[in-house]
């Protein structure tokens, strides 16, 4: 009896042991992998838990301006959460989740046997990640933009550049396996939408990271040694300000179109029509691009004689709204496809569409924001802006992870969630982005929790923003423990590479 | 039976699309972006100055370079040649290596290896000779952000240097793509500093 047991504990012991030991071997295959697939997963997997993180951060914001009379938190605590909300939507969610989905989809998209210079994106997603949580550091220590703390400042700056130069690495990988390691025979014009759009993407932030990687020096250096030229902790706004909001965003939410255009083109089981439209589409968005380089915010007024509205309408069209035609162009070109009578509707496509759709909104507003007879500058507006897109962002890649998810991961999505939490986060998008489209118009001031009074309900447009943000978060989580049962438990995938890929050739 | 009826035929022609070049211009389209962001800033600020009196009364000058400030400008043309000199041997790297000499391409590397100590090297002399300090004002605060960036660009260069070099000396003379990569590199390195030369060191 006795030797049983000892049997018995020495089995359970070596059986734990070996699960110990496969369990360590699993997380050092992920932190020094060169497989394609798993850095994907870990980007996406852990840009979804900074999106909870930044639900919550818009939520307390927003719940902060419910009362003006009643303060939740300290002075100090919100000048740097609105600076941290910013810097997360953009740089923390956003764009490592576009980048994610890139870095694990394109190499099998394009036949590549893995990532070109897959140890660099694994560099790029370390030094993005470490830069995140100092950053994050910096926050919590009245370092950020404006902080009174010196040295926690000069973390941020650390941080920051770390963000940058991480994205910048996983950017480069991503753009040289689109243009180096497409399969014998398929050329650049037949390289799959995603893969197309993952390419503009790169090479935009490849083009615009830089200049803030100029400025940042300034300011940083300034910071550190002389405290006036650049303003200190202050002039983070000043001359990166840009960076953290419109158009510099629509540039990270070019993959959005790919995914839409990639699920229709296979929903349809053909060829896309009017294809080279669609590139079109995807590439004309890139034209944020050069408002954000030269960092220029081109307005118009309508106002005066027709030459001078004109002088200042030409380029506002050229700047803002060459990006949203690009937009219409592929939902034109995908609603065109639908028509197709072999087309069968794939839960993926209803997140995918809102997103594009809350993408195109987001747009909207920031092109109406630039008109200045409407005075919105400086107002909720451009909040609302901010979070119409990446929001959209977050519920394209809903749709983007339960369609290309059997690929990365082997195992099928249930259809009806996933449809389930489309519309829900699609609710969610609206309720905590259109109020303060409302309430900019109202004259709500951006950026200020006390001090402001308007005829307009405040309290509850905030309030549904704080619901917006909180149903964001319940959606985001929803979807990661879906995620997580399916892509452990769920059937295994059946789909064939003509299901998820389209064909070209058609 | 014959063979020949039952023979696959060929495959797709395999094409080589040289992965390392791409990163190399990519590489430089970032550091060129970089200073070109710096050096837009740059001259933002200095048509920005306010204007002050010349010494003789005469005119009217931007109060940007301090008057005690004297940029070296015989290290600073030094440099650009320098730079030149890089590219050439850089170029000559990448001849030898078509010819598969790995000796001469060893040789070349080497050269550009020296250069870029010796750009390293008059950068530092520029500092020195200079004499001022980072917290001094704001010319001096942005002069050594811009300088030290540019150095910090040579020094990447000189990384890639070496690798390149430390391959052509162990024999791998087949490596043909790296050194025309490194060559890229250095071009566009050598590109940047043309534009810093001619703001900060000539028209200042």
């Amino acid at each position: 009896m006795t030797a049983v047991e000892v049997g018995s504990s020495a089995t359970s012991s070596g059986v734990q042991s070996a699960t110990k030991s496969n369990f360590l071997a699993t997380v050092a295959a992920y932190l020094m992998t060169n497989d394609h697939r798993r850095l994907g997963r870990m980007l996406i997997s852990i840009s979804a838990i900074f999106a909870l993180a930044t639900a919550v951060e818009g939520a307390l914001l927003a719940a902060e301006r419910i009362s003006t009379s009643s303060a939740l938190l300290g002075s100090d605590i919100i000048v740097q959460l609105f600076s941290a909300f910013r810097f997360d939507l953009i740089y923390a969610v956003t764009a490592p989740l576009m980048l994610g989905l890139a870095v694990a989809v394109v190499p099998m998209q394009i036949g590549a046997r893995s990532l070109a210079f897959a140890r660099a994106a694994l560099l790029g997603f370390y030094l993005w990640f470490f830069g995140v949580v100092l950053v994050g550091t910096a926050y919590l220590n009245n370092g950020g933009p404006g902080g009174g703390d010196a040295e926690m400042v000069d973390l941020y700056f650390g941080g920051l550049g770390l963000v940058v130069a991480g994205l910048l690495l996983i950017s480069a990988s991503v753009a040289t396996t689109v243009l180096t390691s497409r399969r014998a025979g398929m050329t650049l014009i037949e390289a799959p939408i995603f893969s197309w759009s993952a390419l503009v993407t790169s090479i935009s932030m490849l083009v615009t990271l830089p200049v803030a990687v100029g400025a940042l020096i300034f300011v940083a250096v300034d910071h550190s040694y002389e405290r006036s030229t650049f303003g200190a902790s202050d002039g983070v706004n000043a001359w990166l300000g840009w960076a953290f909001g419109a158009p510099q965003v629509f540039l990270v939410a070019i993959p959005t179109l790919g995914v839409l255009a990639q699920i229709v083109a296979t929903m349809t089981k053909g060829k896309q029509p009017l294809r080279g439209g669609l590139l079109i589409g995807v590439g004309l968005m890139s034209t944020a691009m050069l408002a954000s380089v030269t960092q220029t915010s081109h307005t118009v007024t309508f106002s005066g004689g027709l030459g001078e509205i004109a002088k200042s309408l030409v380029p506002y069209l050229l700047f803002n709204d060459l990006s949203i035609l690009g937009v219409l162009i592929v939902l034109g070109l995908c609603l065109l496809a639908m028509k197709n009578e072999r087309a069968k509707l794939d839960a993926a496509f209803v997140p995918a569409f809102l997103g594009v759709g809350m993408v195109l909104t987001g747009m909207i507003g920031s092109a109406v924001q630039k008109i200045t007879n409407l005075n919105l500058a400086n107002t909720v507006f451009e909040e609302g802006v901010l979070v119409y897109v990446t929001y959209g962002v977050l519920l394209s890649s809903i749709g983007a992870v339960s369609y290309f998810g059997p690929r990365i991961w082997g195992r099928q999505m249930p259809s009806t969630p996933v449809i389930g939490l489309g519309l829900l986060g699609f609710l969610a998008t609206v309720l905590a982005s259109l109020p303060f489209f409302i309430a900019g118009f109202a004259d709500q001031p951006a950026a200020t929790v006390t001090d402001f009074k308007y005829s307009g309900p405040a309290w509850l447009w905030n309030s549904l923003v704080t619901v917006g943000h909180l149903l964001m978060t319940l959606v985001v989580l929803l979807f990661i423990g879906l995620a997580m049962k399916s892509f452990r438990k769920g059937e295994l995938n059946t789909a064939t590479s003509a299901d998820l890929f389209e064909s070209v050739k058609g | 039976m014959s063979t020949t009826a039952n023979a696959l035929g060929a495959g797709p022609k395999m094409i080589v699309r040289r992965p390392i070049l791409v990163l190399a211009g990519l590489l430089s389209t970032v550091s060129a972006m970089v200073m070109g962001s710096m050096l837009a800033i740059w001259l933002d600020f200095r048509s920005n100055a306010p204007l002050r009196e010349s010494t003789d009364g005469t005119k009217m000058l931007r109060d940007w370079l301090p008057e005690n400030i004297k940029i070296p400008e015989v290290a600073t043309n030094t440099m650009m040649m320098t730079f030149v000199i890089t590219c050439v041997m850089a170029q000559w790297a990448i001849y030898s290596s078509r010819r598969n000499d790995s000796k001469h391409t060893s040789l070349a590397l080497g050269v550009v290896l020296l250069t870029e100590i010796a750009l390293i090297n008059a950068q530092l002399a520029v500092y020195t000779q200079m004499g001022i300090g980072v917290r001094d004002g704001s010319y001096m605060t942005m002069f050594y952000a811009v300088t030290a960036t540019m150095l910090a660009m040579i020094v990447v260069c000189t990384g890639f240097t070496l690798l390149a070099l430390f391959r052509s000396i162990g024999g791998r003379s087949g490596d043909k793509d790296l050194v025309i990569a490194h060559a890229v590199y250095c071009y566009a390195i050598s590109a940047i500093f043309s534009m810093l030369w001619l703001v900060v060191y000539v028209q200042k």
